[in-house]
């Protein structure tokens, strides 16, 4: 492998490494919004955040940035699938890491169902998939920093 | 649940009960049997003379939901969430407030060139979808199967958002009761938030919500929301009036039927704080929901793109 074509691979893992973290940070930021705490605590009274302060704002945002996350992922996968199934594998943080965004993303798409008119969830669901997507969120974040400070990737070469 | 109404609101409303219950087939319907349909009510404001005895009932029956608040309240931090305390203005009627989630709503308006006065029962229009219910952090606003919006008070920590989302900022809080006192009372939550649950457990038991039951005039109507809508038209179309309530944020499940346009009675009426508007109001959920769609080509889009990568990978044989 000459040293052009690793620098461009390094790019690319580079691009997708900070789309994946500004878009997380990005969803926790606008689904931070969805709790009534950035006007309490005056974020949203720092210019050019006062849209945090809006919760229709930082709802249909969150939407926004989930289409994005799971385009994303979704391409990770498949990209994974059909090109590197046999020079990479996922390392155990990885498969760590790779459950608590599946229960994130599965939690928030039912959150959206019960957003839409006539969905019929029960009360209690309701507040279990609210409690789990945060929770969820929180273990993420934990896990994330734990493995940025360790140094554990998510995948290694076969 | 015993919930009794005194003397004087029962006889006010017996006979408009017996009315109502011919009227709308209940308890069957209001009772919310029939799980597909939900429960709406109609109400003939031509009809309300503005006697409160629907305020009254309203208060009588949810009296034991009221909050009761610890006082000394908890000093919050930062200063500027704001104290709401209602607990030493109970009686105030004028307005909606987290004991008393009915009221009067009057205006003056010009009727065929003679001054009227128009007054209007106002409390939680329950949304079809509501904003206050699906936009809830914690699942404390709740809808249930027929159509009724209710708040938990054993859940809800007073956030308020449900206030500020709701296009008619309906809910109102109360400082110092709830579970914010179990968890962080300075730093998070600031109460709970009250509003009208259309005697939810009253339906439940196959009774009439105590403002319909009570009500010497006749003026509302509670049934299956089609009907509902279909009684709305008639009347309009019999009175030459205006229909409000139907199409507004989506849909709602109180419809009023005015002889006056609803724009004329939105200018007429005070508006604030606990006394809401009657102007038109677009659907608040609709926006993100439309988004919802492309959340599911969202994986479909990704899928595309790594195989289309795949594929010109393997044709440059990379």
């Amino acid at each position: 492998m000459n040293l052009r074509h690793k620098d461009t691979r390094k790019n690319k893992k580079n691009i997708i490494r900070y789309f994946y973290l500004i878009n997380v940070f990005l969803l926790i930021l606008t689904g931070s919004g969805q709790m009534p705490i950035f006007n309490r605590y005056y974020i949203a009274d720092i210019p050019g955040l006062g849209w945090l302060g809006e919760f229709y704002v930082t709802h249909y945002m969150h939407y926004l940035f989930a289409i994005m996350f799971i385009a994303f992922i979704t391409y990770i996968i498949t990209d994974y699938l059909l090109s590197k199934l046999k020079s990479i594998k996922i390392t155990s943080s990885g498969y760590f890491r790779g459950g608590i965004i599946s229960g994130v993303v599965i939690t928030g798409g039912l959150l959206v169902i019960r957003n839409l008119r006539g969905s019929g969830f029960e009360p209690d669901f309701i507040i279990f998939l609210d409690l789990s997507h945060l929770g969820l969120v929180i273990m993420l974040l934990i896990a994330g920093v734990y493995c940025a400070v360790s140094k554990k990737r998510w995948t290694e070469n076969k | 649940m015993a919930q009794k109404i005194s003397r004087r609101s029962f006889l006010k409303g017996t006979v408009a009960t017996a009315c109502s219950l011919a009227a709308a087939g209940i308890p069957e319907s209001a009772s919310g049997a029939d799980d597909k349909q939900q429960l709406a009510t109609l109400l003939d404001i031509r009809k309300c003379i503005g006697c409160e005895a629907c305020v009254e009932a309203c208060r009588e029956v949810n009296n034991k939901k009221y909050p009761v608040p610890k006082k000394p309240f908890p000093k919050m931090y930062p200063d500027k969430v704001p104290v709401m305390d209602w607990s030493e203005k109970q009686d105030v009627t004028d307005r909606l407030t987290p004991y008393n989630w009915l009221y009067i709503q009057r205006a003056f308006v010009n009727i065929n060139g003679k001054e009227t006065e128009i007054t209007i029962p106002r409390r939680c229009m329950h949304c079809i979808n509501p904003a206050c219910v699906k936009l809830c952090p914690w699942g404390a606003a709740r809808q249930l199967k027929n159509g009724i919006s209710r708040i938990d008070p054993e859940i809800c920590l007073g956030g308020a958002k449900c206030k500020a989302v709701c296009p008619w900022h309906i809910p109102q809080r109360q400082t110092g009761v709830g579970l914010y006192l179990d968890i962080l009372p300075s730093l998070a939550g600031n109460g709970v938030m009250f509003k009208c649950d259309r005697c939810y457990n009253r339906i439940a038991e196959g009774k009439l919500p105590a403002c319909i039951e009570v009500c010497p005039e006749d003026v509302q109507t509670i049934g299956p929301r089609d009907k509902i809508i279909k009684k709305a038209h008639e009347l309009a179309k019999e009175i030459n009036g205006y229909i409000y309530g139907e199409k507004e944020n989506g849909g709602t499940n109180t419809i009023y039927v005015s002889p006056v346009p609803f724009q004329q009675l939105h200018k007429a009426v005070e508006k604030g704080e606990g006394k809401p508007h009657l102007s038109p109001v677009k659907d608040t959920m609709a926006d993100a929901n439309k988004l919802a769609t492309a959340m599911i080509i969202a994986p479909i889009a990704g899928v595309a793109a790594a195989a289309g990568k795949f594929y010109k990978m393997t044709k440059s044989g990379e």
